[in-house]
């Protein structure tokens, strides 16, 4: 199945795709330049725990990471400023200020980290985080992010796609639906002393969601390893769905045979549903999705069906009503 | 400059002019974050819901500490709260919506948040336009129904706040707790209360 898949969204997306972006490299905010100030910040405390905890330093956010890929998905759109990405967050087991993972989320520790694959599968296994990062090539991979709050950016992540690990997995024929759990401990995450969502976090995809290649497990951004802010060690991206389904700082991931809850349908059953695909025609109940704000521009531009990837992922949909299946 | 600085009502303009220069100086030094209308739209918002709490304020205070001179201050910080209600709305008609009427209409329809938070602007603009003395002698007694108002504004004001929120409703609760607290004792209990409070607690002036 999943050879099937990639044939023939490889022949798509050498189709669709457009050809990578001729954005100088002086046009883009160089990260050097806004990790020194966070470095200064952060950098001493976050040097002498990881000494004390005997880690590596080219473990933590920050260091360049080697041997990634330029990969064909690379959008013509201006990237937002790595300052950006990684000050304007939503990450509530830090804080439900859009400020409050960059400035709390040091007390995360990314080492050592394990994610639990298990559920319905013939080989379920604990994989360690650096095992993890080495079990295919990263590759670079500049996604649009839409937000549901209605706001956007393009980010380049780095990572590998899901389907990767899930091939190790072998998924036994009752898994049906994959899902995310996020690290759940209030020491690390002070956002969860309070009880604004169910902790952990939880997320899911049906399989063939999961299955897509499109579907990213990331560990870096703009070259270099996650910030902690930015749901390190490793993540989800889910590119034409809205922001909150690609879970963060994973823990566990499980294969299923129910459509699972997420924390987010649980919260607000009647705002959040599974799928929550990016879609201008389906409105969150209290404010339009028609258009977006892309972090550094003016005015709001149309957002488009599924994100801009609905020549890759409408089929997937095919036959569904939309506006039932939000 | 010497005079002015020592009047009261100098020092609580400047104080009310602080979240616009604030505004300013982050914005002029970018320092408006990475969504800088959000952040102007909610600063503004923000200072709008205040305002009208300090201004409902200024009469339990009153009978609290017995200075009946405060009510001096009351119109002025009426005002400034408009002031920002009218900076909100213009950052959401410009900045936020670039003018769309098509835009600007569905939304004040279809958007309930939006819905209450017009509502509560338009319902200012009155009080604002009868704020002066000429209005006062000339409405009478319909003077003060008509500033009645403000209760039902600032009421609408903390619900817009309760619906536009995703999930944490921490602040917004906050600002309706007190503003149910300054209704409260506006009742007549609460107004036993408060002379209760005030013969305790402040020496009664021979």
């Amino acid at each position: 199945m999943t050879r099937l898949f990639d044939t023939t969204l490889n022949q798509d997306t050498a189709m669709l795709i457009r050809p990578p972006a001729d954005i100088p490299p002086s046009a883009i905010t160089p990260p050097e330049i806004y990790r020194d100030r966070r470095r200064f910040m952060q950098g001493m405390g976050a040097l002498a725990a990881g000494a004390a905890l005997g880690v590596a330093s080219d473990a933590g956010a920050g260091a360049k990471l080697a041997g990634v890929r330029d990969s064909a998905y690379t959008p013509d759109e201006k990237r937002t400023p790595y300052q950006d990405v990684t000050t304007y967050n939503n990450f509530y087991e830090f804080g439900t200020d859009k400020g409050d993972p960059a400035d709390r989320a040091g007390s995360l520790k990314t080492r050592p980290w394990t994610v639990a694959v298990e559920g319905e599968v013939r080989r379920p296994q604990t994989w360690d985080i650096d095992a993890l990062l080495k079990l295919a090539p990263l590759e670079e991979r500049v996604y649009r992010m839409r937000c549901v709050e209605g706001w956007s950016m393009v980010i380049p992540w780095v990572g590998f796609p899901l389907h990767e690990l899930i091939r190790r997995a072998e998924p036994s024929g009752n898994a049906k639906y994959v899902e995310f759990i996020t690290l759940n401990d209030p020491r690390q995450m002070p956002g969860q002393r309070s009880r604004v969502l169910d902790w952990p976090y939880v997320e899911g995809l049906r399989l063939d969601e999961a299955m897509h290649p499109l579907t990213l497990l990331a560990v870096g951004l703009y070259g270099e390893v996650l910030p902690n802010q930015n749901g390190a060690p490793i993540r989800l991206v889910v590119p034409w769905k809205y922001g909150f389904k690609s879970a963060k700082s994973i823990v566990k991931i499980r294969f299923i045979e129910k459509q699972p809850v997420s924390s987010w349908m649980a919260a607000a059953p009647r705002e959040y549903g599974f799928y929550s695909n990016v879609n201008p025609q389906v409105d969150h109940p209290r404010w339009s999705q028609a258009k977006e704000r892309r972090i550094g521009e003016f005015l709001k531009r149309d957002t488009l069906m599924f994100n801009g990837y609905g020549n890759q992922v409408a089929s997937l949909y095919r036959g569904m009503d939309l506006k039932k299946f939000f | 400059m010497g005079t002015v600085l020592r009047k009261p009502k100098a020092w609580i303009a400047l104080l009310c002019l602080l979240p616009l220069m604030r505004l300013i100086v982050l914005g002029v030094g970018g320092g408006l974050g990475a969504n800088p209308i959000e952040f102007i739209t909610r600063s503004t918002g923000t200072w709008t819901l205040v305002g009208l709490l300090v201004t409902l304020s200024v009469t339990p205070l009153r009978q609290l500490s017995g200075r009946a001179g405060l009510i001096r201050y009351r119109r002025m910080l009426g005002l400034f709260s408009f002031f920002y209600a009218c900076l909100h709305f213009v950052t959401y008609l410009w900045l936020d919506q670039f003018f769309d009427p098509a835009a600007i209409a569905r939304d004040i329809v279809k958007r309930p948040f939006i819905t209450v938070g017009f509502t509560a602007f338009v319902l200012l603009i009155p009080l604002a336009a009868t704020s002066n003395h000429a209005m006062m002698r000339r409405l009478g007694r319909r003077w003060q129904l008509l500033h009645r108002l403000i209760y039902l504004i600032a009421v609408l004001g903390v619900i817009h706040y309760l619906w536009l929120v995703k999930k944490d409703l921490t602040e917004p609760l906050i600002y309706g707790g007190i503003l149910a607290l300054l209704l409260a004792v506006r009742l007549p209990w609460g107004v036993a209360l408060l002379q209760g409070a005030r013969n305790r607690w402040v020496p009664a002036r021979s």
